[in-house]
């Protein structure tokens, strides 16, 4: 088979976009935390009702606004973890924990895919060498996916 | 017989009684339905970046985009220019776009406001006003207002300039 000068450009031409197309969907997926380490709302209203088991250290790492509306009972404010002192705010309340404690990350603040925050936090813990990290899975906001879901909410400080 | 007709009629209440509390959505869940669409949109009156106290209650007799934004949200940020142009568009029919701000601070704000040419005002959110609005728990948030101050349409995520120009055009044409 002879492939003309136009043939090669062609092929040329679709293997270059297929190799952006391939960058594209490995930062995507790079800049969110892995499907391995991720907990679905139903998952972990299960957890925290189940009477056995270790219950998680829960921290919210989003904005103090949207927590002060609303958050999960018994969850802590830590900050945004897109920020340099959002990072050091959990550094600083994890450091002195077991690497092998149950915890639980989560924002909800936008859609999954635009959450600057989950992705540095779930970074922050792992490179410290914590081992039992979930991160809770809220595919469009805190409100629609917990709130309106009817899942345990507190309000406040 | 008649006991055991009174039993099934019972256990059919009961059963029934389940459903609808089970169904019900949750108080949170309830209070987030107010502020929708028909309703008047509460006032409030928050400090601006420029240090005034804004109020809703001044614009009425405006169409109003009511914009919940943070810096950090992708999907608001990618809104703002739009914004930046509808204001500039329309403004002189009767426009008024007001930017409540979820930051946890002002800072962020005062310098993304700088950065993008914003020209329209901008209030520092909290709780209280999310509260207001039916709990403002994810980003962005928009909800078009009526020169007469009812809400005409809640929009939830990032949503396209032309949908909400259309919105916009059509109270400006339908309400002078």
């Amino acid at each position: 088979m002879n492939l003309t000068f136009e043939n090669h450009r062609i092929l040329l031409g679709g293997s270059l976009v297929s190799l952006v197309l391939a960058g594209v969907a490995f930062a995507y997926q790079a800049s969110l935390p892995s499907a391995s380490r991720l907990i679905n709302p139903d998952e972990l209203v299960k957890v925290l009702q189940s009477s056995n088991g270790e219950k998680p250290l829960m921290m919210q790492v989003g904005s103090h606004v949207l927590y002060s509306q609303a958050h999960i009972p018994g969850s802590e404010y830590i900050g945004p973890a897109s920020t340099e002192s959002g990072v050091q705010q959990l550094r600083h309340r994890v450091e002195s924990l077991p690497r092998s404690k149950f915890t639980i990350l989560y924002c909800g603040c936008c859609p999954w895919s635009h959450c600057p925050n989950v992705k540095p936090a779930d970074d922050a813990v792992h490179a410290m060498g914590f081992t039992h990290v979930k991160v809770l899975y809220i595919a469009n906001n805190f409100g629609a996916d917990w709130v309106d879901k009817g899942y345990p909410v507190a309000k406040g400080d | 017989m008649k006991r055991e007709k009174l039993f099934i009629v019972v256990v059919a209440i009961a059963v029934g009684l389940g459903i609808y509390i089970f169904s019900r959505p949750s108080r949170f869940a309830r209070q987030r339905a107010v502020s929708a669409e028909g309703t008047l949109a509460p006032d409030f009156s928050l400090r601006q970046l420029t240090g005034q106290e804004l109020s809703l209650s001044r614009y009425q007799g405006k169409v109003v985009l009511l914009d919940f934004w943070a810096t950090w949200c992708d999907p608001c940020r990618d809104e703002i220019p739009h914004f930046v142009e509808l204001q500039n568009r329309y403004g002189g029919q009767g426009l008024q776009i007001i930017g409540v701000s979820m930051d946890d601070g002002p800072e962020p704000v005062r310098d993304f406001y700088q950065r993008f040419k914003m020209n329209y005002p901008v209030v520092m959110g909290n709780a209280k006003i999310g509260e207001l609005y039916g709990g403002v728990l994810g980003l962005p948030i928009a909800f078009v207002i009526a020169r007469d101050g009812r809400i005409v349409v809640k929009h939830v995520g990032a949503t396209g300039v032309s949908v909400f120009e259309k919105e916009i055009l059509m109270l400006l044409q339908s309400q002078k």
